[in-house]
């Protein structure tokens, strides 16, 4: 059924849907609900504002059809601010609530000595080498763009950090729950094959299934 | 400390939907389409791409658009589009279209609200501000020019970069017109003053000739970023044996 993802009006889904397609999948930039829970994979991307974010994802239905998608068991992965919604709450423009699919909270940068938004390629380090999300890889440098960060409650959820005055959340991952900060689809040979590595676990349930 | 990895960002210039300028890839089917070009750029290891686009008509813009968004389905790196935006409804269709970063020149100088608009609107990191700026033996500074280089504006370079910042500008694209075409390198004093004068990334265009060009422009001239042209498209410098050679002197590099 290929991979949702998902539309929530925000920003645009376009790069992210090109590049499932260069990966071979099919990529469907959906906000329909037969759609999303029939979706190998779920992808939730991610430009914009938190709260703006989360209204949207409210309005339309969607925050609880991503819940069910990833209480389905299925693959589901949030890139930039969709990694950052998986999580209780943000501080961004005051409190807001997350979807809460993976404990702790996002947190703003506090700047000093480093430039916010915290833009650019900055280098990944592996904090779980065996996880299925990063198997065959090795650290490298990703695109990142964001001013804020995610502090994870449980340590064994971070699957891999980058350093950026102090360790900064990168990927997370729990089960069937995944999330990059950085831009996979814009992060050249390295996020393609994060972004693979994501497809073929949606494809691999597929064939158990 | 650790540091973001320094930037090599090859330019393209497209009229009205074909590259211009000094392309000489044997190994394409056709030296002129942005859309290969750019993807060609994504294997060798480029970081970051810069379109300027430089049609003079309005179907020359309507077709930027197409090449914008068949070049977002293409690569997987960042990538910039200027010429001729002077308007907020200008960077949102390019935005949408599938460019990251909006580059504004002329019209930023003679409306500086639209740094501050698109700011607002899309985020500072959209926003690249491009200055063109030349000595100006009188002043002792460099001085701002427009209209592609033809037209002095009386404004000094050192104070406009700060206003930018100011305004929300993401990132300043700085060309030395005086270093530009030489291959003599990057004008480091330039790069030096306007890098140590703002907290926003600073990318050095003009001058580029060799790696060590590079090298010291990431280093004495403190530039985030570096962007040359006919170097990369004559493959007078292959990008991969560039940041190699960067690498081994030590510059942070993906």
């Amino acid at each position: 059924m290929g991979i949702a993802i998902v539309d929530y009006g925000m920003g645009n889904l376009h790069s992210v849907g090109k590049a499932v397609e260069r990966l071979g999948f099919e990529g469907i930039v959906t906000g329909d609900e037969r759609v999303i829970l029939e979706a190998d994979g779920v992808i939730l991307p991610g430009v914009g504002a938190f709260g703006d974010a989360m209204e949207h994802l409210r309005e339309t239905g969607l925050d609880a059809l991503v819940r069910k998608a990833a209480a389905s068991g299925k693959p589901l992965l949030g890139i930039c601010l969709g990694m950052q919604l998986l999580f209780d709450e943000s501080e961004e423009h005051g409190r807001n609530t997350g979807l809460g699919i993976l404990p702790g909270r996002v947190v703003r940068f506090q700047g000093g000595n480093y430039k916010v938004p915290h833009m650019g390629w900055n280098r990944l380090e592996f904090k779980q080498p065996d996880s299925p999300l990063l198997a065959g890889l090795t650290e490298g440098h990703v695109y990142f763009v964001h001013s804020y960060h995610v502090l994870p409650e449980r340590g064994d959820d971070l699957l891999a950090v980058t350093d950026y005055g102090h360790p900064v959340t990168a990927i997370v991952g729990r089960d069937n729950v995944y999330g990059m900060q950085f831009h996979p689809e814009k992060s050249s040979e390295l996020g393609m094959a994060l972004l693979g590595n994501f497809l073929s676990l949606a494809e691999g349930r597929k064939e158990r299934s | 400390m650790t540091v973001l990895a320094k930037r090599i960002i090859p330019c393209l210039d497209v009229k009205d939907g074909r590259v211009v300028k000094g392309v000489n890839f044997v190994n394409l089917r056709d030296a002129g389409d942005p859309v290969e070009l750019a993807a060609l750029y994504d294997q060798e290891g480029a970081d970051e791409l810069v379109f300027l686009d430089i049609s003079a008509s309005n179907e020359g813009r309507a077709t930027m658009i197409e090449v914008v968004k068949q070049t977002a389905g293409e690569i997987a790196i960042p990538f910039t589009v200027g010429g001729g935006i002077s308007q907020v409804d200008d960077m949102k269709r390019i935005l949408r279209a599938g460019a990251d970063k909006i580059g504004i020149n002329t019209a930023a100088v003679l409306n500086p609200d639209l740094i501050s608009d698109g700011a607002r609107r899309f985020g500072s990191q959209c926003i690249v501000v491009a200055v063109d700026a030349k000595y100006n033996e009188i002043w002792g500074e460099w001085e701002v020019y427009t209209h592609g280089g033809r037209k002095p504006t009386g404004i000094r370079a050192l104070a406009w970069v700060k206003d930018a910042e100011s305004r929300g500008a993401g990132e300043i694209l700085l060309t030395s017109m005086d270093a530009d075409g030489t291959k003599d390198g990057f004008d480091l004093p330039l790069t030096k003053a306007v890098s140590s004068t703002i907290g926003i990334p600073v990318i050095a265009s003009g001058g580029a000739g060799k790696t060590s060009d590079f090298y010291d422009v990431f280093t004495e001239g403190q530039a985030d970023a570096a962007l040359a042209a006919t170097i990369f498209h004559y493959k007078e410098i292959a990008i991969p044996d560039l940041k190699q050679g960067l690498k081994l002197k030590g510059v942070e590099i993906r």
